[in-house]
């Protein structure tokens, strides 16, 4: 393992405190239990948003605390989701009085803890929804499985929800349009690399030079298929098709596409990406209005990229465009 | 003969020291159909419990299962947390501020474990979790103790129905968890949380032998 690392256990501790150096002007940084809260929190007024999940993921989700967006996250271990008592000290921190959203991404350890939290923060009379984000098409969602995961939307969501509430929408009015959003965007992400978790210290799986892995969630996760490595515009074809065809998102539709690197793809790449699935998009008649292209939700060093796209109408738009300064995320600002 | 508190200490202690000797296997189990960490998680958990275990040894059983449930629950993360934590504090309320206890009151707390991983994982046999480990373990337990056996030896048969049924998870394809999103693909693997419950189990059978 070659690493810019001191020792794989502090790494999630000594990121959070050059967060902590870098930002003081956005963020405040907690510890024991770990988390990150907007440094004007709480907002009195205004609906708190509070996510979380395994490290490893970066910026998402404390580079997406500040204004506009998330009002605290949760940093778990890498690729391991928070504990209940850091979601449940995070929702008292930044809770407003106009009650407080949870955002959590549809994954076994993610719900139940949030879930314990939420149970807690109710207990102590602070009025918690949540809800879940589970956007990644590459999992069938049936009985059989934990459902889909919630991977690229999620940082979509997090913006216009977070600008949503910051206007001065309710929590019932927040977390309506969250579900909605989630009902109208889709995701799928491909692997050229696998990546390595600091404490595990070889790599999550083994993908050989010439081969691809599609479908892969953003934990290291193996996908749905092993197949041979193919070029960019057809790489881009095997997102953007079952994305396309699972909504399905049809003429007429004006959509935000997002083209994120899972860490280790370049953005030289990430823009290849970008034109052909416009082509292929704008064939069909789907107007990309909006774009969002770079590392925003990624597996450590791994290279890959996976394609979001969400149907837009105009408060989203509007919600959108909405400033938002985070040290992940900035504009109109 | 009976289970003392003393008898519990050591279990939890033995079981630490498991997990130290198997955290990159547990690991590895984990990296062929979830995410690698699973044995990294129990480890950093059980650190923890090791820490914290001195300020309840003089407490009862209850307290120190209970104890051991909250520190796996703030310290574990990912899905293994919350289940391990909920076996722990389900067993410690069940037996309760007992300084020993019989092998009734283990079985007691067993079913309730599991009725706990139930609740909250919404699994059920054979989804190639920890209870195709745990409901085994628990149903040998119940025949032994109908058979009236030695609290040894009925555990001894409990932890081998464990045994038994984590091996019998290699086969089967996974329909909880992260290894569901392999689909087919997690068949012919043995699952990480059936592995460290049998541990769990196992150690229990070991450190309570002479009970």
């Amino acid at each position: 393992m070659k690493k810019l690392i001191n020792k794989p256990e502090d790494v999630v501790k000594e990121e959070l405190k050059g967060i902590e150096l870098a930002h003081p002007d956005l963020v405040k940084v907690y510890y024991d239990p770990d988390f990150i809260a907007r440094a004007d929190a709480p907002v009195q007024g205004k609906v708190a948003l509070v996510s979380g999940g395994g490290s490893g993921h970066e910026p998402m989700h404390g580079g997406f605390v500040g204004k506009g967006m998330l009002d605290a996250a949760c940093p778990g271990a890498v690729f391991t989701s928070p504990t209940p008592d850091q979601m449940l000290e995070a929702t008292k921190a930044v809770n407003g009085g106009a009650g407080v959203l949870h955002i959590v991404k549809n994954y076994t350890g993610d719900v139940m803890n949030f879930e314990m939290a939420a149970d807690l923060a109710r207990g102590e009379g602070i009025e918690v929804e949540s809800v879940i984000v589970d956007d990644d098409v590459a999992v069938e969602d049936s009985t059989w499985t934990a459902g889909r995961r919630g991977v690229g939307l999620t940082v979509l969501m997090e913006k216009i929800v977070g600008a949503a509430a910051e206007e001065g929408r309710s929590l019932k009015e927040c977390a309506e349009l969250a579900r909605k959003i989630n009902g109208q965007g889709r995701s799928m992400g491909m692997a050229l690399t696998s990546c390595t978790v600091p404490h595990v210290g070889k790599p999550s799986f083994d993908l050989p030079e010439d081969e691809m892995e599609i479908g892969i969630g953003i934990h290291g996760e193996p996908g749905r298929h092993r197949i041979p490595l193919e070029p960019a515009d057809k790489i881009t074809e095997m997102l953007v098709e079952p994305v396309v065809s699972d909504l399905p998102f049809k003429e007429g539709d004006e959509v935000l596409l997002f083209v994120n690197s899972m860490g280790g793809t370049p953005l030289i790449e990430l823009y290849i990406v970008y034109a052909k699935a416009v082509e292929l998009l704008e064939a069909k008649g789907i107007k990309v209005v909006r774009h969002l292209i770079g590392p925003y939700i990624t597996s450590l060093e791994m290279a890959g990229t996976s394609i979001t796209l969400l149907k837009m109408d105009e408060d989203m738009l509007k919600l959108w465009d909405a400033p938002v300064k985070t040290a992940g995320m900035r504009w109109g600002i | 003969m009976a289970i003392s508190r003393d008898d519990v200490l050591n279990w939890v202690r033995d079981y630490a020291q498991v997990i130290e000797d198997n955290h990159e296997m547990l690991t590895d189990l984990d990296r062929e159909i979830g995410d690698a960490d699973h044995g990294a998680n129990m480890r950093r958990g059980f650190k923890a419990v090791m820490e914290k275990l001195p300020s309840v040894e003089d407490k009862d059983i209850g307290t120190i299962l209970k104890t051991v449930g909250m520190t796996l629950l703030s310290k574990v993360g990912g899905a293994g947390g919350p289940l391990y934590s909920t076996v722990f504090m389900k067993a410690g309320m069940t037996i309760g501020a007992k300084m020993e206890m019989e092998l009734s009151d283990w079985e007691k707390a067993l079913e309730t474990g599991i009725a706990g991983v139930v609740a909250l994982g919404k699994a059920q046999l054979n989804d190639k979790t920890m209870l195709d480990a745990l409901y085994p373990a628990l149903d040998a337990l119940k025949v032994a103790v109908t058979d009236g056996a030695t609290i040894g030896d009925a555990l001894k048969r409990s932890a081998e129905a464990a045994h038994q049924g984590m091996l019998a998870t290699i086969p089967l394809v996974a329909r909880k968890g992260r290894a569901s999103y392999l689909g087919e693909r997690s068949a012919g693997h043995q699952d990480p949380g059936a592995t460290s419950t049998t541990l769990l189990l196992e150690s229990a059978a070991r450190v309570w032998a002479g009970c």
